[in-house]
C-alpha cells in the first residue's frame, strides 16, 4: 500500500505576525515557519499504519513552501519511506505560496496523476488556508471518496475504516473505499519525535528527490481586497505589575466572586 | 441557501445562526432563503425560517455520510441554482465545501466571521492564522460557497413558528453505489470530570509547552478545587483527555470565571467559550486574540503567574 503524505509549513503562531504595508500579506522575510500541525498529526497517522502493516510513506512538499527541505528530512527521520519535493513545471506560478488551497491541491493532483496512491493522508486544515481544505479539493480533482476531521484510520482489505469526529464528542464510523483522501483531524498517539542525530543523518543521506509536476486547472479563487488584525474593540482590560501583583489581582477577582475563600491577605 | 444540519432528529443551533443571516442576505438581493434539507422530512417543521424547504430522501441520507451529501447537494445546487450556499465551517463543511467548490465550480470563503453584499457581489471576512489574521475577500461570479464559523451570526434570528413550503426533489442516481458506507454511531464519552458544569476552570493552552509544565498549573486547579481544561493542542499532544478539550471539536462550557492560561484564542476554541460569564486571559503575546474576548488580561508569563497564584489561593 502506498500512502502519499501532502505537508505544508505555515507562520509559527507563538510569534508576532506582521502584515505588509499594501495589506494584501504577511511579513514573510522574519517569520518562521513550521510544520502544518494537523499534516504532524497526519504523518503520524500515516506512519502507524505502516507500523501495523508495511505500508509505504511517502512525504511530498510543493518546493515554494519555506522549510519544505527541512520538514520533509524530519519526515525520513520519523520514518518515511521517501520525501518528495514537488516544483511547478507549468509557466505560470501557484502565486503566494500558502494563500491558495486550490493552485496547492492542483499541483498535487498533478504529481498523484503521475504518480498514484491508494491512500493521500494529509492534515485536515492549514492555519493559512482562506479559500477551504486541501483533502476535499484534491480529492474531488481526482475523482476519489474523501472523509475530513478523522481521528484514526485503519486499513484492511482494499478498504480503509476512519473515523470521523463532530461536535460534542459525537463521532462516525466509515468503511471507504481505496484509493481515497483523508483528512486527518488528530492521530491516534501523539506525533513521534525525531532526534537532531537522525535528522542529520537523513540531510547527510539525501533522500530528498524533486519532480517537476504539470499541474491541475486549479478551481476558481477569491479575490483579496484587504488584511488587517481583528479589530480591538471588546478588548480585556489589562492587569499590570508584576507577576505578584497581577495574580494579587486575580486573587481579589476570584475572591469577589466567592471563588477563593479567606480574607484578603495585605 | 443553507445546509440543514441535524443530529438525533434535531436541528442544529448552527444551521439557525446561517439561516437568520441568510434571510438578512436574501433581502439584501431581492431573493428567498431555501434551506436544503437532506433526510427525514419531518424535520421541515423544524425550519419554519426559511422561505423554502428542498428536501432529499434516500436511506443513504439518514444520517450524515459524506459522499451521500456531496452528491444530494450537488444535484440539488444544479437544480435550484442559488447565489450563496451556505454551511457551518464543522465537519460538514470541512467535508462539503472545498469538494462542492470543484464540482459546481464556485468560488469558497472557508473560516468566514463577517458576510456582506457589496454591489452585487458577495464579499466575506475570513480569519486565518489562528484568528490573528483577518482577510477580506470578495467571491467572482454568479454562485458561492461561504463555511461559516460557529457562533458569529444570532441564533435567535433563525427559528420561526411558520410553516415553510416543502419542495421534494428525487435522490440523484449513485446513491446506491457510494464508495463509502457508515458502520457505527458513538455517542460521546463521558470524562472523569464534566467541565461543561464547572463553575470555575483553569484552561491551558498550546503556550504551556511541555507535558511536565503542566504540574503547577494542576496544582493551581487543585487549590481552588476546580476542574483543568485545555485548547486543541494539548489535547492533541496526549497531554490531558479529549473530555477536557473546550472548543468546537471539544465541549461547550459556560463556567463563571475562565482562566485562559497560554491560550491564543483560535476560533475554534473561541466556539466553546461563549457562554463562559467571565474570561481572565494570561498571554506572553499581547495581539493574541483571546484579549479581545476576555474581561480582564495580562501579558505576564504564566510560568511567573502561577506559582504566585498557587501561593495567594493558599493563603
Amino acid at each position: 500500500m502506498r500512502i502519499v503524505v501532502p505537508l505544508k509549513t505555515v507562520p509559527d503562531l507563538v510569534e508576532e505576525i506582521e502584515l505588509t504595508a499594501d495589506e494584501t500579506g504577511i511579513e514573510r522575510e522574519y517569520l518562521k515557519f513550521v510544520l502544518n500541525e494537523w499534516d504532524a498529526q497526519a504523518l503520524e497517522e500515516a506512519l502507524l499504519l505502516k507500523d501495523a502493516g508495511g505500508a509505504e510513506v511517502v512525504a511530498v512538499g510543493a518546493a515554494d513552501d519555506p522549510e519544505i527541505d527541512q520538514t520533509l528530512y524530519t519526515a525520513l527521520a520519523k520514518g518515511a519511506d521517501a520525501a518528495v519535493r514537488l516544483a511547478d513545471a507549468s509557466a505560470g506560478s501557484p502565486g503566494p505560496a500558502g494563500t491558495s488551497v486550490a493552485a496547492r491541491a492542483a499541483l498535487l493532483a498533478g504529481y498523484l496523476e503521475a504518480e498514484p496512491a491508494d491512500l493521500v493522508i494529509t492534515g485536515v486544515q492549514a492555519a493559512d488556508d482562506p479559500d477551504g481544505q486541501l483533502p476535499p479539493t484534491l480529492a474531488t480533482l481526482l475523482d476519489l471518496p474523501h472523509v475530513s476531521v478523522v481521528v484514526s484510520v485503519e486499513a484492511a482489505d482494499g478498504s480503509v475504516t476512519v473515523r470521523q469526529e463532530f461536535a460534542a464528542g459525537l463521532s462516525h464510523e466509515l468503511q471507504v473505499q481505496m484509493p481515497a483522501v483523508i483528512g486527518v483531524q488528530s492521530a491516534r498517539q501523539v506525533p513521534r519525535y525525531a532526534p537532531i542525530t537522525r535528522i542529520r543523518q537523513a540531510m547527510q543521506t539525501g533522500g530528498l528527490t524533486e519532480r517537476a509536476v504539470t499541474p491541475r486547472a486549479p478551481r476558481g479563487g477569491l479575490v483579496l481586497r484587504r488584511m488587517h488584525r481583528p479589530a480591538r474593540s471588546g478588548r480585556a482590560e489589562m492587569l499590570a505589575g508584576s507577576p505578584g501583583d497581577v495574580a494579587g489581582q486575580i486573587v481579589e477577582l476570584l475572591r469577589a466572586r466567592g471563588l477563593v475563600k479567606g480574607r484578603a491577605t495585605p | 441557501m443553507v445546509l440543514a444540519e441535524h443530529t438525533a432528529r434535531q436541528v442544529s443551533e448552527g444551521t439557525y445562526e446561517l439561516i437568520g443571516k441568510a434571510r438578512e442576505l436574501a433581502t439584501a438581493l431581492g431573493g428567498l432563503t431555501e434551506v436544503v434539507l437532506l433526510g427525514p422530512r419531518e424535520l421541515a417543521d423544524q425550519l419554519g425560517g426559511a422561505d423554502i424547504v428542498v428536501c432529499v430522501e434516500h436511506p443513504a441520507l439518514v444520517e450524515y455520510l459524506p459522499e451521500a451529501y456531496e452528491r444530494a447537494l450537488l444535484e440539488v445546487l444544479t437544480e435550484r441554482s442559488p447565489r450563496l450556499l451556505m454551511l457551518s465551517n464543522a465537519t460538514v463543511g470541512l467535508d462539503l465545501g472545498a469538494a462542492l467548490a470543484v464540482r459546481w465550480d464556485a468560488p469558497l470563503a472557508a473560516y468566514v466571521s463577517a458576510l456582506g453584499i457589496d454591489d452585487g457581489a458577495v464579499t466575506a471576512t475570513v480569519k486565518i492564522l489562528g484568528g490573528k489574521v483577518l482577510v477580506d475577500v470578495e467571491l467572482p461570479g454568479k454562485r458561492a460557497i461561504v463555511t461559516v464559523l460557529g457562533g458569529v451570526f444570532d441564533a435567535e434570528a433563525g427559528p420561526s413558528a411558520a410553516v415553510a413550503p416543502v419542495v421534494q426533489l428525487p435522490p440523484p442516481t449513485g446513491l446506491d453505489a457510494l464508495r463509502m458506507s457508515l458502520r457505527q454511531v458513538f455517542e460521546a464519552g463521558v470524562g472523569d470530570v464534566d467541565i461543561g458544569a464547572a463553575d470555575m476552570l483553569v484552561s491551558v493552552g498550546r503556550g504551556i509547552g511541555a507535558q511536565d509544565n503542566l504540574e503547577v498549573v494542576r496544582e493551581l486547579a487543585d487549590a481552588l478545587g476546580v476542574p483543568l481544561s485545555a485548547s486543541r493542542p494539548v489535547v492533541d499532544a496526549g497531554w490531558l483527555p479529549k473530555t477536557r478539550q473546550v472548543g468546537q471539536s471539544g465541549l461547550k462550557v459556560k463556567p463563571r470565571v475562565y482562566l485562559a492560561l497560554g491560550i491564543s484564542g483560535a476560533p475554534e476554541h473561541l466556539e466553546g467559550l461563549r457562554n463562559a460569564e467571565l474570561i481572565l486571559a494570561c498571554n506572553t503575546d499581547p495581539g493574541a486574540p483571546i484579549f479581545d474576548v476576555a474581561r480582564y488580561g495580562t501579558t505576564v508569563d504564566l510560568f511567573d503567574l502561577v506559582p504566585e497564584l498557587v501561593d495567594r489561593v493558599r493563603g
